[in-house]
């Protein structure tokens, strides 16, 4: 084996979202802001958002990390803006199913789009946190702002 | 010229693994050791002749143990050139060592006013441990500073340590950058002021020689695991009027003289400090890898890692878009290279080497404040044992050649 195997992983597209990342720049105005760090290798993100009626309607995020976990924040920022939040929180439990390498049904696999990019990643044990760290960010994000709401 | 050291690569069963389909390079020896045959052995005569609890039995096989343990107290002194066995502590690791010099020490002898001093370069064992007793005591931590290629800068630690000062922790070589601290002059200068020296020697003992008096350390710690012996053992050494000030943090059996219904006396030190049943075969690999590197030699494994440390430094400076971090090529270090190659983040190239049989380690490796110090977030970091060889160097050089290629001209286009 060689590095064959990497193009599993790094794929052109999701070069292409690492590369040019899509929402890569923090909400002035966000009602809702979180930051993670992944302490096992120093990643981190800050992640933004406008929440109202319960849909995604503005995100932005600050990341500093490799290009799984740079890839991952691009394309998950892309895929939930706009959507419910319950839909967001959907996802994230699809993209967490499919890092563990478990077979997605059709409709998991429409739900999550471009995020099935990430898929290789079932194959990179120590990878797996660079990939899940920007959806886990937006679970707890929406979960944050929907306690506050049953307050 | 070097046939002695590719027979050592024999005495490690592990070196033969492949990893995905690759003969292994391991380069993460700063993380973990790989472990002679006769380290393995050791923890396995234990438990199939001779296992039975310390101190405890009057029987064959707890004299047996009891002996076989106590006769590496004394092979550990002599390692580290301590006066006498009774100022080796057994403990789990590094960390443990230096939290009991920390919580048992420093914490019921520091004040307000007072000052501890560290370096920026300083493993978070080696830091974290000494913010929590500042916070505690009101004692400040204040900080050595590093010369432009992260040596120690001396002079200026001539000037910040004073008779505010209590304590100094400092590594003899740091875990990221690989620089040689000179603690002997430290410790003289820490001592004109009455302040006491605590060194974090997990990536200095098996790599370099090691002698506490000479360099008049008050405490040392190190790792088995990092030299060559299995995990959770190591060693706390103290001056021995240091070790009775100490205040044992664990209490229960084997550390008491005699015991009340209200109080209790203790042991004299070191066994006031190994409450419970030890990891009895953690120290019986421990003396098997000491025996294993004196055997050796360690001069001589330290002038052969210095070498490879060199040829590393001189080929990984000479690739384009590699930068490597720390002292220049020429100076002494530890056998421990951290660098980045441009535009690939180090966990990306590590995941690459990886693939091709390397093992190196990537992120902050524990040393938060030294990344701060460098200006990035995390580095690739390659470090040496006294098995590794030329070969070792050149995969890994390949190994980044690889990795560069496939992600400035990407995919599809490796076979």
């Amino acid at each position: 084996m060689g590095l064959e195997k990497l193009n599993n992983l790094y794929r052109d597209l999701l070069l292409d979202y690492a590369n040019h990342p899509k929402h890569a720049k923090l909400l002035p105005d966000a009602s809702r802001e979180l930051t993670l760090h992944n302490t096992t290798c120093g990643d981190s993100l800050h992640l933004t958002a406008v929440i109202k009626d319960q849909t995604i309607a503005q995100i932005g995020y600050q990341a500093a990390g490799c290009t799984i976990s740079q890839a991952s924040a691009s394309i998950m920022s892309e895929a939930v803006l706009g959507k419910k939040t319950s839909e967001a929180q959907r996802m994230t439990l699809a993209f967490s199913k499919m890092t563990l390498g478990e077979e997605l049904s059709p409709q998991e696999q429409d739900l999550l789009g471009d995020a099935t990019l990430l898929s290789g990643v079932a194959q990179f044990p120590a990878r797996i946190k660079c990939a899940t760290m920007a959806w886990k960010a937006i679970y707890q994000l929406v979960e944050e702002c929907q306690e506050d709401k049953h307050e | 010229m070097d046939r002695t050291w590719n027979n050592c690569r024999n005495d490690f069963p592990l070196l033969q693994e492949k990893v995905n389909d690759e003969p292994l390079v391991y380069l993460d020896n700063a993380a973990t050791t790989q472990k002679p045959r006769s380290v393995i052995q050791a923890s396995t005569d234990f438990y199939e002749h001779f296992n039975a609890n310390i101190y405890r039995g009057v029987h064959t096989l707890s004299q047996r143990a009891t002996a076989a343990y106590e006769a590496v107290r004394r092979e550990a002194a002599e390692f580290i050139g301590a006066k006498s066995s009774a100022e080796i502590v057994f403990t789990k690791g590094t960390t443990d060592s230096l939290n009991m010099v920390a919580f048992g020490w420093a914490l019921h002898r520091l004040g307000p006013g007072d000052e501890i001093a560290v370096s920026p370069a300083e493993h978070h064992s080696n830091l974290v441990p000494w913010q929590q007793v500042a916070k505690l005591t009101g004692a400040h931590l204040v900080y050595l500073p590093l010369a432009d290629d992260g040596q120690l800068d001396l002079g200026l630690a001539r000037v910040l340590i004073d008779d505010r000062t209590k304590l100094v922790a400092l590594a003899q070589v740091t875990n990221v950058l690989g620089t040689i601290v000179p603690i002997k002059e430290v410790a003289k200068i820490a001592h004109q002021h009455g302040a006491k020296i605590v060194v974090d020697g997990a990536q200095a003992a098996g790599h370099l020689p090691v002698d506490v008096q000479d360099l008049d350390a008050d405490f040392y710690a190190f790792s088995g695991h990092k030299m060559l012996a299995q995990t959770g053992v190591g060693v706390l050494y103290g001056k021995y009027d240091l070790l009775e000030q100490l205040t044992p943090f664990e209490f229960g059996g084997e550390m008491i003289d005699s015991v009340g219904l209200d109080e209790a006396t203790f042991k004299e030190p070191p066994l006031k400090f190994e409450a419970g049943t030890q990891n009895i075969s953690g120290v019986l690999s421990l003396g098997a890898a000491i025996n294993y590197l004196l055997a050796i030699g360690q001069e001589e494994i330290a002038r052969r890692e210095q070498e490879l440390t060199q040829d590393l430094l001189k080929q990984l400076t000479g690739l384009s878009g590699v930068t490597v971090y720390g002292p220049k090529i020429g100076t002494p270090r530890g056998p421990i290279v951290s660098f980045n190659l441009d535009g690939v983040h180090p966990h990306d190239l590590a995941t690459a080497l990886d693939l091709q049989g390397i093992a190196i380690r990537a992120g902050h490796h524990c040393a938060q404040p030294l990344l701060a110090w460098l200006g990035c977030s995390a580095t690739a970091r390659a470090s040496l044992a006294l098995y590794n060889n030329e070969e070792d160097l050149a995969a890994l050089v390949k190994g980044v050649e690889n990795a560069k290629e496939f992600f400035a001209h990407g995919l599809g286009k490796i076979e």
